[in-house]
């Protein structure tokens, strides 16, 4: 079943990082990611923009309210998520621990999924 | 000392400053004392640094050395006055035990971008007419020297030594207040202090190929207090577009200089080089700012960067609607260099006579011009008009600031013969 990596991070030090930083930050999980490929366990990942790229539609009202920045204010912010093909939970912590290693500080939130969908779309 | 790695040391003092200099101003609050520290510990470390190595963390052994060095003159003033400004100095002292406790919490809580942006309003205090606001903060927070500030200004050196020396001393008057100001007061800074980090932006972007890396972290130091503005003011569309702005502009650094350092223009640029990632952040925050419709200049610009950043191919640039922008642009904020611009759209769109009409009669106002003569020059070129095309790019040579930019006019030159 998929499980969700859902990796945060404090965005302000990740902007902060030098484009080598980030650069070794980017190879080291690569290699990482060809492992979890080759093996079948990965499914589609993603990094995202920073937060301030980031609208947010509260649909607790009608119209929706459309609001500039992340729906949280958080310490730590979600800057990227994985989905993992995992038989079980400590599956799932042993790729999140490797993962960490190749790139340490913050927090991944190891999440079940109940459903996916391959919509198929190819960005 | 081997000049290479003065230059590299130089590099990473300017990167440091703003972070440095925001945080000795909280400790001492006072400017001049928090500079002179700064300029001293930049000393020590190009006496220590190559012996020793550059320290992990610079901006922190900065602020380490330059606080005990402020520490020093707070003693020796408050011993040779006949009163001790007590309050000052026990202030000062009272946190002095756990400096160094302190500073490593304050850099892993990347707390210094707030001590960068309270700089930063500081320097655009309500008492600063806006150029000189702008002169002092690219002074004293980005560390440019006063040529390159009046180079950016298009003003004399002398003309830019005094406003800056104006300026400083405008802001020891005025007694500015320390704390953050209200949400109000804020926004009424914004647009100086956005001003400000595109002029900065601006001088690394304009920096040549030889010294583009050095100064690279000017650009992204501009990019990410944007952000941290952004973070701030989360629903102006200004803010954005200025983000967008500058992020659509460096996505092309990799591709805007050969390996000889020489200037490759945007239609010979090898589009490839282009940093898709923010590109992709520089249209998301033009997208978002549009949806406020409260267009202004920055988001006009940024637009105008999206056109090129979108076009896959020089051929297929819509110089239709940059035509377009340039003329809402001049009505948002009229300037010749505005019209040069769109003179570049003109001729693409019209040809170089449509073009050469408009630039000609820019003549008073950017006589003293690198990129005045250089367009002139080329539209003449085109014109087959070669004596005055000539003309122009030898008046161009002399105004080049970069061997960049005069390798780009002579590389004309040659192909005028």
């Amino acid at each position: 079943m998929f499980y969700a990596l859902l990796c945060y991070h404090q965005e302000d030090v990740v902007c902060a990082w030098t484009r080598e930083e980030d650069d070794a930050v980017m190879e080291r999980l690569a290699v990482v990611h060809e492992r979890l490929a080759r093996a079948g366990k990965l499914g589609p990942a993603a990094r995202l923009l920073p937060t301030t790229a980031a609208t947010t539609l509260r649909k607790d009202q009608d119209p929706p309210l459309v609001l500039d920045g992340p729906f949280a204010e958080t310490k730590e912010q979600l800057l990227g998520f994985y989905l993992l093909d995992c038989v079980d939970l400590q599956e799932a912590l042993a790729i999140a621990r490797e993962l960490g290693v190749a790139n340490p500080g913050g927090a991944y939130e190891v999440r079940p999924t109940s459903l996916f969908l391959d919509g198929g779309a190819r960005g | 000392m081997k000049q290479e790695e003065a230059r590299r040391i130089g590099a990473t003092l300017t990167a440091a400053r703003p972070q440095a200099i925001a945080a000795l101003l909280r400790h001492f609050r006072d400017l001049d004392l928090a500079e002179e520290a700064f300029q001293e510990a930049s000393l020590r470390a190009l006496r220590t640094w190559p012996e020793n190595g550059p320290p992990r963390d610079a901006a922190a052994w900065l602020i380490f050395v330059g606080r005990n060095i402020a520490l020093d003159t707070v003693r020796r003033r408050a011993r040779q006055a006949e009163l001790p400004p007590e309050d000052v100095l026990s202030d000062a002292l009272s946190d002095t035990g756990d400096a160094e406790a302190e500073i490593v919490e304050r850099l892993d809580g990347a707390q210094y971008r707030d001590d960068v942006l309270r700089l930063l309003f500081i320097c655009c205090h309500p008492d600063l007419p806006a150029a000189q606001q702008i002169a002092l903060a690219l002074r004293i927070v980005s560390g440019l020297s006063v040529r390159q500030i009046a180079r950016a200004f298009l003003v004399s050196e002398a003309a830019m030594e005094q406003r800056i020396t104006r300026a400083k001393a405008r802001v020891a008057r005025a007694d500015v207040p320390f704390e953050a100001p209200g949400a109000v007061e804020r926004a009424q800074r914004l647009g100086g202090v956005a001003a400000m980090l595109y002029l900065v932006f601006n001088e690394g972007y304009s920096a040549a190929g030889d010294t583009s890396a050095a100064r690279e972290p000017l650009c992204e130091e501009a990019i990410r207090l944007a952000r941290l503005l952004l973070r701030l003011f989360a629903a102006e569309p200004e803010i954005m577009g200025l983000a967008a702005l500058m992020l659509l502009q460096h996505a092309r650094a990799r591709a805007r200089f050969d390996a000889a350092g020489a200037v490759i223009l945007l239609d010979r640029q090898d589009r490839r080089l282009w940093n898709r990632a923010m590109i992709a952040e520089g249209l998301a925050l033009l997208d978002k700012a549009l949806r406020h419709r409260r267009p202004g200049p920055y988001q006009v610009q940024a637009a105008i960067a999206a056109l090129h950043a979108r076009a896959p191919t020089p051929e297929a640039t819509d110089w239709g609607e940059i035509d377009l922008l340039y003329g809402t642009l001049e009505i948002m904020q009229p300037s010749p260099v505005v019209t040069l611009n769109r003179a570049v759209a003109v001729s693409k769109l019209r040809g170089p006579e449509a073009a050469l009409a408009l630039v000609e009669p820019l003549g008073d106002k950017l006589s003293g011009y690198f990129h005045y003569h250089g367009l002139r020059g080329a539209l003449l070129m085109q014109l087959g008009r070669t004596a005055e095309a000539r003309e122009g790019f030898m008046a161009a040579i002399r105004l080049a600031t970069t061997a960049a930019e005069a390798a780009h006019i002579r590389a004309h030159l040659d192909a005028l013969k």
